[in-house]
């Protein structure tokens, strides 16, 4: 299974194995990552699994689409790197992500 | 934690969409993984139910005949669908959706060439509606207002989710009340005043939600459209609080009582319920908000427009985006956003800081909403 990493703003790390077909976002819930709230679900329609992706990560987790890129407008401090964790799918390609966690959701 | 259903908690939202559709398998509704109750030392039962509270000996009795302890309790009941009362209801084929049980029941009838009647044009009848025409199905709607979303949306919001289902081939029958379902075992058709009958294979029926209060009254907790509870999501027991739709609690933002159906309503007052119960104070003061997915348009309602004077559009009649902004003496008390995040993010802070927005400058659709935020 792929790993992924999430690191808190504190530096804590979180290295969990996530099911491919699954969000970030719900690999986060299913091994208790701190910090993702998800409040939505995984609709796009709220911004509480905001994540900054990692640089050497952004060209296979691609860009977000228009929906997401709004909402992101309006997270906590997005930055170039911001995405919804519920909006990557995790693949094999994806074996190594490294994403930070933002100070706040929502 | 104790939940009548077999399940561990889950969310509902998908059920009446990817759920439905068959697109998520269902261990990912749950909320938490199985080891977050073990690992906070959360014995979790399931498929039990409360069937009394009593409050002088601080205890519950279960439907397993045992009784449980306890120091403080919660109440997180819910609000289940309401019911029909009308002839043939009892029929096979007549469907409700609360439940992940419902929403499997509902799957395998959502097949091309079936015939499906919906009752009620709420949320929860149009995602059907949108989910079923996606699937193939012939639809129809009847809704006894004279508006789909009346009860929670504005006229113009109305119109675009009539255009819109019409325009997705769904028959949407307005001021059409159900006289009752037809059938020998199964339903075959559903019956109007007036006597049309409209051919079916499957009914649901979505004519919303009524509190689950009757543990609570019968517990002699006030109840009132809801578990009545303070700010603090206290009831007027002071070891019982209560969460979520089932509630009716005061409303800080718009000075007044309310009961909502909503996911953000359920999450944001469990907090507060949570932080009393562990002796911090906090006061549930949030703005309420809701969204809706049907066939690839986003509503998100932010804040509720009761009471407004003024009413502002912003986008052309017939265009994919849309937002109205519902304002009362200046202040913005709410606004609707089809497929039109920024105006929604915007909206719930200028709802939140009790702002006054320039109506000009909302109904420029050129117009920089961020700059109101300045």
């Amino acid at each position: 299974m792929p790993k992924i990493t999430y690191i808190e703003q504190n530096g804590t790390e979180h290295v969990v194995e996530a099911d491919i077909g699954l969000s970030v976002m719900e690999a986060a819930i299913r091994n208790m990552v701190p910090g993702i709230d998800a409040d939505c679900g995984g609709a796009c329609a709220c911004a509480t699994c905001h994540v900054y992706v990692d640089e050497a990560w952004r060209e296979k987790t691609g860009k977000p689409q228009a929906m997401e890129e709004s909402m992101l407008d309006f997270a906590y401090e997005p930055k170039e790197n911001s995405r919804l964790s519920c909006q990557i799918t995790v693949t094999a390609d994806l074996d190594g992500l490294v994403v930070r966690l933002p100070e706040f959701q929502g | 934690m104790l939940g009548e259903e077999a399940l561990p908690p889950y969310q509902r939202p998908p059920l009446s969409k990817a759920f439905l559709q068959g697109d998520l398998v269902e261990d990912r509704l749950y909320l938490k993984p199985p080891a977050f109750y073990e690992k906070g030392a959360i014995d979790l039962r399931t498929g039990v139910s409360v069937v009394a509270i009593d409050r002088a000996a601080r205890e519950v009795a279960l439907s397993s005949g045992e009784s449980l302890a306890y120091d403080k309790l919660l109440l997180a009941t819910g609000a289940p669908p309401r019911r029909l009362s009308c002839p043939g209801t009892e029929l096979s084929g007549v469907h409700y959706l609360r439940t992940a049980a419902d929403s499997k029941a509902l799957r395998p009838v959502l097949a091309a060439g079936r015939r499906l009647v919906v009752v009620g044009a709420g949320y929860i009848g149009l995602e059907v509606a949108a989910v079923a025409r996606k699937a193939g199905l012939e639809v129809t709607v009847i809704e006894a207002m004279d508006r789909v979303l009346k009860r929670v949306a504005c006229p113009p919001v109305s119109q675009f989710y009539e255009a819109l289902h019409r325009s997705r081939g769904v028959d949407l029958r307005l001021d059409a009340r159900l006289a009752g379902f037809e059938g020998v075992d199964k339903v075959e058709a559903a019956r109007l005043e007036g006597g049309e009958t409209i051919s079916c294979d499957t009914a649901l029926v979505g004519v919303g939600a009524a509190p689950a209060t009757s543990l609570a009254e019968a517990a002699g907790l006030r109840v009132d459209n809801g578990v009545w509870v303070d700010e603090s999501a206290r009831t007027d027991d002071p070891a019982i609080w209560a969460a979520g739709d089932c509630t009716n609690f005061p409303s800080p933002l718009y000075g007044r009582r309310m009961r909502l159906e909503s996911v953000p309503n359920a999450i944001d007052q469990a907090k507060t319920a949570a932080a009393g119960m562990a002796g911090k104070r906090a006061v549930y003061d949030t703005v309420p908000w809701f969204w809706s997915d049907q066939y690839e348009v986003k509503l998100q309602t932010a804040g509720l427009g009761e009471g407004a004077d003024t009413v502002v559009m912003r986008g052309e009649p017939g265009a994919l985006k849309l937002s109205v902004w519902h304002l009362k003496g200046g202040r913005l008390l709410a606004v609707d956003a089809i497929n039109d995040i920024p105006a929604f993010a915007v909206g719930k802070r200028l709802i939140a800081a009790k702002a006054a927005p320039d109506p000009k400058t909302l109904a420029d659709p050129a117009s920089d909403l961020k700059s109101l935020l300045a």
